[in-house]
């Protein structure tokens, strides 16, 4: 819709634009933003807050002007115009904190798009061109990521040790990796075998629950119950997928989830065995591999970390090790799929998610490679939750919510369904952004929906998605370039 | 390669009927396809070729019929079985209409694919695989060359890295035979393989399918339109019209055949 | 009996507002074949919206209550409408023919988003209404003296939800709206060819299935009287699997089968247990997926090979 017409006829459909945006912002946000029900003694009051509907209005007026004025070629003017949009975001005093952030982003973005039209004569790439371009920068990462990944691999294990590294930090690191084992659990169902599952965290569940049962009714021990966490959940990923596999796309992908809902409904109500709502509490916490403990007395007959070692009683000793649990476990899923990956069954996979038919055509029993797929990240999901239960001593049915599900799934598809960098990375932006914003908890799972959406729009594939061959007839540099001049071609 | 059998054809279809609701799509067709020859099915638009396709290869089941492919000693009653039976123990082979090919993946990979069964019994179902036995590796660098043979054969050794989904048309009809003939078929079943070919493609495609019946001493299942390429390769052909069986023999005969004049051009109907 | 007919009452309440929420999913799938995920929030949506314009109604003075129940009608139709088409307008249209996972995130983001923006601008605290219709109707009496009872309300539920039915039916069949959007559901390339405006015709299916939604808002806040942000996650899976009962782009099979969803979890919790009354639905979700994927009322579908 680039403005060709005369200036001032330009100008004035621009401002019909942009006001017609603010008209829908206003009726956006009349009730819900500018009239805040509070509760009182008397009943519900409603308290006015029309100040932050007619501000969002205004900010929303401004940003569709700006935008359809650099279709109009002025993104000179508009840059500046952004430019102190955003200072005065910085500056200003806001009613909220969101107004703010609304400004500043949206002055932002505006004061971008100008600044690439200025360069390009056009605000926005195409899909393709910005496909094209992301394409290229996965590449370049995949290849990096054979450098990258053994530095991280080895950052990751030096990190405890680091001087900044305090009980906060080694926490975090936990969390991340509990995140990025789940992500990578859940994506040889996604990512490899194309199939969307929401309700990945009932394997998570399944797998917290078995441990936290056996260990607090038999008195079993962590590295016992580890493997029998992972097969129950796997056992769980069977039970599933017989009824549900042969269903196809957005009605696999709900029944899954309702799945998962029956898991978290039947963990709240079965009180004789779960507990209910009240949860699981002390939890046993992992030995050093069934040698010693980690508690500054030792029970009779047992024998206490820091004996062992001869160091000074501490309690981050146990927190460093399950650091390093975690760790271990998510490279091990990691290895999986980068093995898998050059096997039969892992191509199979990633044929079934490119052409079920076709995969059939072959004579590939798809239910088969279905329910290997579901078992293996079942299994993973399992060890992550026994993980899960260990680390927290206590678990309810409030950590296994739908939302958890839609946090591991947007770390799979955010980084670009099958790579391996990109659930890291997606991992830390979902994950770790958040955790170090804190004290905007509130808007915590705000940014996250918008976030979700913002990445589909711009980059619907996810932000790292690139596939490198799993084996090659040429030598590896010819083959990149032939795909360089095939996408060129393409 | 195989000891086929001019006596025993290939396949026997018999009374074969494929309702969808109140649409009858094929209607009491009986067939055989030998062994070593090239059997085409032809027939305009709409006359329940495809449908027939999916029948035999088991992705619809027939409402009444008869479907018996045997080779090898052994008989297979197509009808019973599941699509990835027909294809993995009948060997039965087939391409799509509209080309399916594992467009993400690699050139080489979708032939590895193809050889899925075989690779994974060789990795004693991915055990072997993940501790990367040598067994596993030989069998890989087995599937490997093979793929090469038949890569060699459709003329895509340079692009074998390319993404599949990047080949220009003709490239992925021809892959997609090169995949079929990966599960070491008995039957290749070719649905309109010509269809949107130029000129020399097409002359191509010929001569791979001659080549593929003179070499490799299977069946050959052709639907097509293009009708120098059924003429000038099949052995046997079988016209069908409206769900029904009108015409069948060899080409020179067919294409003298009344019926089937009538049915393509349409005198009596006048369409 | 009589403790029967009480609760076929109660299920039929319950399930016209589930038969509502899903007329929206049936008519979003059946014209571009994605699960909007999104739509329980506006369900939600509406339920706040209406919960307001009460409050303001009653600020106003207005307390004449089929005015009342009007205006607060319309005017949640009309916010929830804007909602419905401005999701649409942001989140899925750029992804039109795009691969088939990401409008599907993109709703889940979205609805994550708006969960989370109604309880940052209107409090995490569930709301509680006074009831606006209270009256009921005694049908029967049992000796120990439970009373078999019909509230105005229930009437006026289930009255408005026939209504509303027969209107978008005769919307679908009988205006040149209802023919773009059944021609769109057919093959939107060729409606496209044929002149029919299809972001058009989108939008307004959009727009329509968030008014109804809106409208089973402002029935959920009236018959219960407590809302909170969270209530249409599990609104609109239960509507969800209302539709996919019913058929799914079958607007008499969303009604179908909400009523049929709003019966069994009526006399689940009736006859067996409260807490596993959510089980139920999704239990019969995965049976009619698994034994009857074309649902009740729906056609079958031909693998296309």
């Amino acid at each position: 819709m680039a403005g060709a017409g005369t200036p001032p006829s330009d100008f004035k459909a621009a401002l019909g634009e942009a006001a017609a945006a603010g008209g829908i912002a206003l009726l956006l946000t009349l009730p819900l933003v500018g009239m805040r029900t509070l509760e009182t003694s008397g009943g519900l009051v409603i308290h006015p807050h029309f100040a932050d509907v007619a501000l969002t209005v205004l900010l929303v007026f401004l940003g569709r002007l700006g935008l359809v004025l650099i279709e109009a070629g002025r993104g000179g003017a508009v840059l500046a115009a952004a430019a102190a949009m955003v200072a005065a975001g910085w500056l200003l005093p806001f009613p909220t904190e969101a107004l703010r952030g609304i400004a500043l982003a949206g002055g932002l973005v505006v004061a971008l798009r100008a600044g690439l039209a200025l360069r390009s004569r056009h605000s926005t790439l195409t899909q393709a061109e910005r496909d094209r371009r992301m394409d290229r920068v996965g590449a370049r990462l995949q290849d990096a990521s054979r450098l990258i990944g053994p530095v991280a691999v080895l950052f990751a294990l030096v990190l405890p040790f680091m001087p900044f590294a305090n009980r906060g930090v080694i926490d975090l690191g936990c969390l991340l990796l509990t995140y990025i084992m789940l992500g990578w659990g859940l994506n040889i169902v996604v990512g490899l075998a194309g199939l969307l599952d929401l309700g990945y965290v009932a394997f998570y569940a399944v797998g917290a629950y078995a441990y936290a049962l056996m260990a607090t009714t038999f008195g079993l021990g962590f590295w016992v119950c580890l493997p029998l966490a992972g097969i129950f959940a796997s056992l769980y990923g069977l039970m599933l997928g017989f009824p549900v596999l042969r269903l196809r796309g957005d009605y696999f992908a709900i029944v899954t989830l309702a799945f998962a809902e029956i898991v978290r409904i039947v963990l709240l109500n079965w009180t004789a065995v779960t507990n209910g709502p009240v949860g699981i509490a002390a939890i046993p916490r992992p030995s050093f591999f069934g040698i010693a403990d980690f508690t500054n007395s030792p029970a009779e007959g047992h024998l206490a970390f820091h004996q062992l070692f001869g160091l000074t009683f501490a309690p981050v000793h146990r927190i460093i090790f399950l650091y390093y649990v975690i760790l271990a476990l998510a490279l091990v899923v990691n290895f999986f799929t980068l093995r898998i990956r050059r096997l039969p069954l892992g191509r199979a996979w990633e044929a079934l998610r490119e052409d079920d038919i076709a995969c059939t055509a072959l004579g590939i029993n798809r239910t088969n490679i279905k329910l290997a797929a579901f078992a293996i990240a079942g299994m993973f999901g399992g060890f992550a939750g026994a993980f899960f239960a260990t680390r927290q001593g206590f678990i309810s049915p409030e950590s296994f919510t739908f939302i958890e599900s839609a946090i591991i799934l947007a770390v799979v598809v955010l980084g670009g369904m099958g790579s391996q960098v990109g659930v890291v990375i997606a991992a830390l932006l979902v994950v770790g952004l958040p955790e170090a914003f804190r004290d905007l908890a509130q808007y915590r799972m705000l940014a996250f929906g918008v976030g979700m959406v913002l990445i589909m729009l711009w980059r619907p594939r996810g932000l790292l998605a690139h596939r490198d061959p799993t084996i090659l007839l040429h030598l590896r540099k010819s083959a990149r370039q032939q795909q360089a001049e095939s996408e060129a071609r393409g | 390669m195989s000891e086929g059998n001019a006596a025993s054809p290939l396949l026997t279809v018999e009374h074969l009927t494929q309702r969808f609701g109140g649409l009858v799509a094929v209607s009491d067709v009986s067939f055989s396809a030998r062994d070593r020859e090239i059997t085409a099915i032809i027939g305009p638009n709409g006359a329940g070729k495809t449908t027939l396709f999916n029948c035999l290869t088991g992705f619809y089941t027939p409402t009444v019929g008869r479907l018996t492919a045997s080779h090898s000693g052994r008989t297979w009653l197509l009808e019973r079985m599941e699509a990835h039976e027909i294809a993995r123990q009948a060997r039965v082979a087939r391409t799509f209409q509209n080309v399916r090919l594992f467009g993400g993946m690699s050139v080489l990979e979708n032939l590895i694919v193809a050889q899925h069964n075989k690779l994974m019994a060789a990795s004693c179902f991915t055990l072997a695989g993940l501790f990367g036995l040598p067994s596993y590796r030989k069998a890989e660098a087995a599937a490997v060359e093979r793929a090469r043979y038949w890569l060699e054969r459709v003329g895509l050794v340079d692009v074998a890295d390319w993404q599949a989904g990047n080949l220009p048309y003709g490239a992925q009809r021809r892959l997609e035979i090169a995949r079929a003939m990966c599960t070491e078929p008995r039957l290749l079943c070719l649905d309109e393989p010509a269809a949107g070919l130029n000129p020399r493609e097409s002359a191509d495609l010929s001569e791979l399918l001659l080549f593929i019946r003179d070499h490799h001493a299977i069946g050959v299942l052709l639907i097509e339109h293009d009708m120098s390429v059924v003429m000038q390769i099949s052995d046997h052909v079988v016209v069908l019209d409206y769900g029904r069986k009108i015409s069948e023999g060899p080409s020179a005969q067919v294409r003298n055949d009344p019926a089937v004049i009538r049915a393509y051009l349409g005198e009596e109907e006048g369409a | 009996m009589e403790y029967f007919l009480q609760q076929l009452i109660n299920g039929l309440t319950l399930g016209a507002i589930y038969g509502l929420i899903a007329i929206g999913y049936t008519m979003v799938y059946g014209i571009i074949g994605m699960i909007n995920f999104a739509h329980g929030e506006i369900y939600m949506i509406g339920a706040f919206v209406s919960m307001i314009s009460f409050l303001v109604l009653g600020a106003a003075g207005i307390t004449w209550v089929p005015l009342a129940v009007a205006v607060v009608l319309v005017v949640a139709m009309l916010f929830t409408a804007v909602y419905g088409w401005t999701i649409e307008r942001i989140a899925y249209r750029p992804l039109r023919g795009s691969t088939r996972l990401a409008p599907l995130i993109s709703a889940i983001g979205m609805s994550i988003f708006l969960q989370n923006y109604v309880q940052l601008v209107q409090g995490a605290r569930v709301k509680a209404l006074p009831p606006v219709i209270s009256d009921v109707i005694v049908l029967a009496q049992r000796a120990d003296g439970f009373k078999v009872s019909i509230s105005y309300l229930q009437i006026m539920i289930i009255v408005l939800t026939t209504a509303l039915m027969i209107g978008f039916t005769q919307i679908i069949l009988r205006t040149p709206l209802g023919r773009a959007q059944r021609a769109c559901e057919q093959d939107m390339k060729m409606a496209s060819l044929l002149g029919v405006d299809v972001d058009r015709t989108i939008s307004l299916t959009f727009v329509m299935g968030a008014a109804l939604a809106g409208v089973a808002g402002v029935m959920v806040t009236m018959y219960y009287g407590v809302i909170d942000f969270y209530i249409g996650f599990l609104a609109g899976i239960k509507a969800f699997t209302a539709a996919v009962l019913g058929g799914i782009g079958s607007l008499p099979g969303a009604m179908l089968g909400g009523l049929t969803i709003g019966l069994i979890e009526a006399f689940w919790s009736a006859y067996f247990s409260v807490e596993y009354k959510d089980v139920a639905a999704f239990a019969i979700l995965v049976l009619v997926l698994i034994f009857r994927p074309t649902g009740l009322l729906g056609r079958p579908e031909i693998e296309k090979v």
